[in-house]
């Protein structure tokens, strides 16, 4: 049976905003981050990377490249372990290991272009990339597909032979279609018919890309007793060393993974890329091996989400009720199977309470990266295209959109789009909170001449996961404590864990010591992702720090030879029934050498259900209808946050993920030539926003406690990148009174919408 | 040519106030030299053209991208980073202001961030906010939203 | 990146030199921002740089009677910081403030935009309604070349070999002159033209007529574009909506642009009519003070 809280109100270190625990090291550029890590000996590998989208490799000669000075080590597929087609769940996405190794290191076929064809290590990095290019492969190019239709088509390409696509349950070969799935609940056809009014539209999305500032990078040493050290940034320790593993076909223990700092990944470091090669080009050259992408490898070969294609059709009737939903999604996978079909299809209508509807999504590779996850993964662009039509039909039938939503809003209970009901969720309140919102009551407000001002806004949903999660806590005689975990931090959560333990053992949040350890040293611990980690490492570090109170409860019994289940603990104070004696945790903490020696515990836990978050965020745009140019002037994210254990980086959480969703719906694209390549393979071209491109961000945090945590968290990282596109759509629809149906919403679009 | 019949050149500098004698490859970039050679890695690489601005430094008190500068460039130069930010006193006020306003998340980009706006600081010690965002454009930063950050340099600006 | 040397010559003459010795092997070096980013992209395997910097020509900001001259490797900040080129080369500033961001501004510099030569430079422009002059010397001794003249094609100039730019002349403005540069961009820094256009006139005493006018497009074609009909066209007309709406038009007409990941031909010929209309009267305010 899972669990259930009764959140407390009162908290003494949840909910405040204590420095975090690294921000030191961070702030003076001490902390080390994975390009930072050095060794003795070290020296750097290269990639030699195909020019090609879709190639079958005719000959790989590395004959120059091995003759020259400083050159080390060289390796092809030929170095490559075999390892066999089998799926591998990482929390986040899966992985097929022949398939993971074959998009490392090309073996028959390069499949996208910046596929590695060979790898170098040399004695400095220059020479290294010097040597990569005296690579010399001939290759016999083949026709590339970069979008979903054109793969789909009968005679295209077929990218991976060995590929069996499930199409809905059947086995389907030859074929770009990795999986079909559907849901299907009521009866949609009837219904639909049924319907007082019908909608429809068909959204196009380009790919983007997750845009983490650091790069991928990874350092190896391959000892002579086969054990491998690896050094990364990785979102989880844990999942990358299963991956290592199995690329490199050795058993897991062989494999130590200590987690560097990480500066940035949003899904994209999940997958590993240049661990397993610097292992083995460690291996060959006996020496410590560093790799460290360029960025437009980063662009070319690593992280990106999903474009496709999505078709909904709503039916509604007078009562602004919802009656029918039909959708196709039809997602890019890159280049080898993707996966983030299943969270599109659970999240597509999961803000609405739909009796009948269905959804038909398929996954389909493409010459082009294969897909990891990026905050979310999925759900914007379903939001994109719900929220967008929802909007529409107000529009069309002079409904409120915010009153509209209300009607229809999921509750506790509600069937999401994959049959599973939710328990205790806060999409009412959210909407309350819209509308009682500032900015939703403020007048828009007169724009320039030749400016349109418009406002929109939008919902959007994600779950998070629970999983795996292991913390061990030991106390200090003065009374701090040591709080050993497995979750990278790539955003504040040592604070965050730190706070739970804190919590619970009335202690000051600086008198906890959060430490982030090597894959030797903890417990099997899932990535940091899937707005898990506080949700579900904090539950463990909550856990640990219950068990530590137990444990000192029976070295207070020793103290006062009492009985320990006589001894009660209240705010950082143990005492026994007899209130003279008591004792504080740091005076405990203290005595501890005399009393059996040191205090530790452990939490560990697999958490199969989680929970749910909604938010809806609200956008003013100015557009420049001579040129086309959207400005967002002022943008509020609302959303039920469960519990915000340290407010500021929720609200950072929220503020981030929306400028993400900004960049996304205005500018952000793979831009595709017909060679298959990506013409904008750069910083310069990709146009990330910049601070000049935003105005402030303001968050309303609403808190309905999550039941399935002690303190109430909800998962709260990835929701905020869902609600920006679709409500950036709604507020140039109602700026211009046109609707984009496709992204990037960009000048040029916006424009030629105007012709 | 291979590297190794490149000559290493000599440059003198000044880093973070103290004197450096180093041998350098000409073609190396600061960032490098600063990185690899004199082993203060605060300084990051984002995109190694100028974009990111993660490599931020101070040469002679303009702010540069140190992925666009040749060690050799900086030679008779004053080149500030990050590392020098902090005093023995404590913290600079922007570095107490980003940790007092949660303007990191990952903080790869903090460094960069902390140079550029000490080296508008230095100059104008009162920005408004749209001359910050302004000043800031040359840094990326894909965790914040910008939000907490812009506020950061306002709490440290008099 | 192919290793290369770094030198570092302190006249022009020994500068020339070095260029001549290496021929295509070496370039010069001014901020590096176009330069460093094309060597590590492999666009050349260079044996050495010339950092141009520690000559004091190239490193100077002159005014005489005859007008401004800016060194070839002067930094867009020290442009924009100079209370004198604010005054008198408004369009000239509007350039220097854009190009990339802060950073990027306290290297980069017009001399190296010019010579790098890209469609979507954004100090060409500028310059040529300025009518600034090119002064190069080479193994073949000094050269003066109009600014309209110097690019021959993306990425190609007019210097051969061993030459090297040494500054920027621009005439003195007339009374009653304005300049203005703009770009389109989708972002608001850090970004390539998609299309952008300078501007300007010179009006007469009353202030209501242009006695002459100069148009130059960048980014919709291979070289900086010059309109001459549409400067042509403002020229002696009395100051008018349709005068200025006219010219924009016949601006958009010698837009050649292609369709790229940055635009499509239609869009870029569309915002050349748009800027041109705005840079024209913006010209126009800054002339008349
Ligand atoms: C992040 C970023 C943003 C940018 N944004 C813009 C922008 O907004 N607008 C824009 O127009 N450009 C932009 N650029 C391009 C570049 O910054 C400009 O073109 C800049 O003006 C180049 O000047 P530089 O001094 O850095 O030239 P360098 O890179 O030093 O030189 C450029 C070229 O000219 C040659 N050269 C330099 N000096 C001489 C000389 N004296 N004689 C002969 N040849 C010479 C060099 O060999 C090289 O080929 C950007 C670049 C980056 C990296
Ligand atoms: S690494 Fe220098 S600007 Fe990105
Ligand atoms: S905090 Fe991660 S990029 Fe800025």
């Amino acid at each position: 049976m899972v669990a259930t809280f009764e959140p407390k109100k009162d908290y003494k270190v949840v909910g405040t905003r204590p420095i975090r625990h690294d921000g030191y090291d961070k702030v003076t550029g001490k902390a080390i981050y994975g390009a930072d890590f050095k060794l003795p000996g070290l020296i750097w590998g290269a990639v030699a990377r195909s020019p090609h989208a879709h190639a079958n490799i005719i000959s790989i000669d590395t004959s120059e490249a091995e003759k020259m000075d400083g050159v080390l080590a060289v390796i092809t597929h030929k170095d490559m372990p075999k390892a066999e087609s089998k799926m591998v769940d990482l929390g986040e996405g899966s992985v097929n290991f022949k398939w993971a190794s074959e998009k490392l290191m090309a073996n028959k076929k390069v499949i996208y272009k910046g596929h590695p064809v060979a790898a170098i290590a040399a004695i400095d990095r220059n020479i290294a990339e010097e040597a990569a290019r005296k690579i010399i492969v001939k290759y016999e190019i083949l026709e590339s597909v970069t979008n979903v239709v054109d793969a789909m088509k009968e005679n295209a390409p077929i990218i991976l032979e060995d590929l069996i696509g499930d199409d809905l349950g059947e086995k389907v070969h030859d074929t770009n279609m990795s999986e079909h799935i559907r849901h299907d609940f009521g009866d949609v056809e009837k219904s639909m018919k049924d319907s007082d009014h019908t909608f429809e539209g068909e959204f196009n999305m380009e790919m983007v890309h997750q845009g983490y500032i650091e790069p991928h990078n990874a350092t190896a040493v391959w000892n002579e007793d086969d054990q491998i050290k690896i050094w990364t940034s990785t979102q989880g320790a844990f999942p990358a060393r299963t991956q290592i593993a199995g690329i490199l076909q050795v058993n897991v223990s062989q494999v130590k993974v200590t987690p560097l700092e990480i500066g940035g990944g949003f899904g994209g470091k999940i997958p590993v890329y240049f661990e397993p090669i610097a292992a083995i080009l460690s291996k060959k050259s006996g020496r410590p091996v560093k790799m460290v992408m360029e960025r437009t490898a980063i662009f070319e070969t690593t992280g990106p989400t999903p474009g496709g294609k999505i078709k909904i059709k709503l039916g509604v009737n007078n009562d602004m009720k919802i009656n029918s939903a039909i959708s196709e999604i039809w997602f890019e996978a890159g280049a080898n199977p993707g996966g983030m079909i299943g969270p599109a299809a659970m999240c597509i209508y999961a803000p609405y309470n739909i009796e009948n509807m269905r959804i038909d999504a398929c996954d389909i590779l493409v010459n082009k990266p294969k897909i990891a996850a990026y905050r979310a993964p999925g759900s914007p662009q379903v939001a994109f295209a719900m929220e967008s039509l929802i909007d529409e039909l107000c529009d069309n039938l002079d409904w409120n959109s915010l009153d509209f939503r209300m009607k229809n809003a999921s509750k506790s209970g509600t069937r999401r789009g994959d049959g599973v009901r939710f328990s205790k969720i806060g999409l009412e309140e959210v909407l309350s909170a819209a509308k009682a919102s500032n900015h939703w009551n403020s007048p828009l407000g007169n724009p320039l001449p030749g400016i349109k001002r418009g406002r929109g806004l939008a919902t959007g949903y994600w779950f998070n996961i629970g999983l795996k999660s292991a913390a061990n806590l030991a106390v200090n005689s003065d009374g701090t404590v040591i709080l050993t975990e497995g979750s990278t931090d790539i955003g504040g959560s040592r604070a965050s864990m730190a706070m739970h333990v804190a919590e619970v053992l009335g202690i000051d949040a600086h008198d906890v010591k959060p430490n982030i350890v090597d894959t030797d040293s903890i417990g099997f611990t899932d990535v940091t992702g899937g707005s898990r980690t506080t949700y579900a490492t904090g539950y463990a570090c909550w856990e640990a720090a219950n068990n530590l109170v137990n444990e000192l409860k029976k070295r207070a019994s020793i103290l006062w030879d009492v009985n320990s289940e006589e001894i009660s603990f209240n705010d950082g104070v143990f005492s026994h029934n007899n209130e003279e004696k008591i004792i504080s945790f740091k005076d405990l903490a203290s005595k501890l050498g005399d009393l059996g020696g040191p205090a530790t515990s452990t939490g560990s836990v697999d958490l199969s259900s989680a929970g749910d978050g909604f938010g809806m965020h609200i956008v003013d745009v100015d557009i420049d209808v001579e040129t086309g140019k959207t400005d967002v002037i002022r943008y509020t994210a609302i959303q039920d946050v469960g519990t915000a254990i340290h407010p500021s980086y929720v609200e950072g959480q929220l503020q981030g993920g929306a400028v993400q969703g900004i960049g996304w719906a205005l500018n952000e694209e793979y831009y595709m030539l017909n060679d298959g390549s990506m013409a904008n393979s750069s910083f310069l071209d990709y146009r990330m926003p910049t601070s000049l491109d935003l105005p402030k961000i303001d968050t309303i945090l609403v808190e309905v406690p999550n039941p399935l945590h002690p303190y109430g968290v909800r998962g709260v990282g990835e929701v905020p990148i869902c609600p920006p596109i679709p409500a950036i759509a709604n507020a140039i629809k109602n700026a211009i009174g046109v609707r984009l149906y496709d992204t990037p919403m960009n000048a040029g679009r916006i424009i030629d919408s105007l012709r | 040519m291979s590297s190794s019949k490149i000559n290493k050149v000599q440059i003198s500098t000044k880093i973070n106030g103290q004197d450096y004698d180093l041998l350098i490859p000409p073609y190396m970039s600061l960032l490098d030299t600063l990185r690899e050679i004199v082993g203060l890695t605060g300084t990051k690489e984002g995109c190694l053209d100028g974009n990111c601005g993660a490599c931020t430094v101070n040469v002679d008190g303009r702010i540069v991208d140190s992925c666009l500068v040749l060690g050799p460039e900086v030679n008779g130069k004053d080149v500030n980073t990050v590392e020098g930010m902090a005093t023995p006193e404590g913290l600079h006020p922007l570095q107490q202001a980003f940790l007092e306003e949660a303007a990191l998340q990952c903080g790869i980009c903090t460094p960069g961030f902390l140079v550029s706006a000490k080296g508008l600081l230095d100059n104008e010690p009162s920005p408004s906010e749209e001359r910050i965002r302004h000043w800031l454009a040359g840094n990326l930063c894909r965790c914040t939203g910008y939000d907490k950050i812009i506020k950061a340099v306002q709490k440290a600006s008099k | 990146m192919h290793p290369f040397a770094y030198l570092a010559p302190t006249t022009v003459k020994e500068a020339v030199e070095v260029l001549n010795k290496y021929g295509d092997k070496a370039r010069p070096l001014a901020g590096g921002t176009d330069l460093l980013v094309k060597a590590r992209a492999n666009v050349w395997d260079l044996d050495a740089v010339v950092d141009v910097k520690n000559i004091p020509e190239l490193n100077k900001i002159n005014f005489d009677s005859e007008g401004l001259t800016i060194g070839a490797s002067v930094a867009c900040c020290h442009i924009y910081e100079n209370e004198q080129i604010c005054d008198e080369y408004e369009g000239i500033v509007d350039a220097a403030s854009i190009i990339g961001g802060i950073q990027i501004q306290s290297r980069a510099g017009l001399g190296g935009n010019l010579c790098n030569g890209a469609p979507s430079a954004d100090g060409i422009c500028p310059l040529i309604v300025n009518n600034a002059i090119a002064i190069i010397e080479g193994p073949n001794g000094k050269r003066e070349v109009s600014v309209d003249d110097f690019c021959t094609g993306p990425s190609k100039t007019i210097l051969e070999n061993g030459e090297l730019l040494v500054s920027i002349f621009l005439p003195k403005p007339k009374e009653n002159f304005g300049s203005a540069y703009t770009r389109f961009i989708p972002r608001n820094e850090m970004d390539i033209a998609v299309a952008a256009v300078a501007a300007s006139v010179k009006l007469s005493p009353d202030k209501n007529i242009i006695e002459d006018a100069k148009i130059a497009l960048a980014s919709v074609g291979p070289t900086p574009i010059v309109a001459e009909d549409a400067a042509k066209s403002l020229i002696g007309g009395t100051i008018s909506d349709e005068l200025i709406n006219n010219a924009a038009s016949l601006a958009k007409n010698a837009a050649t642009p292609i369709t790229d990941m940055r635009g499509t031909i239609e869009q870029r010929k569309d915002l050349v009519e748009v800027l041109t209309r705005r840079m024209i009267t913006k010209s126009i305010e800054r002339a008349r003070g």
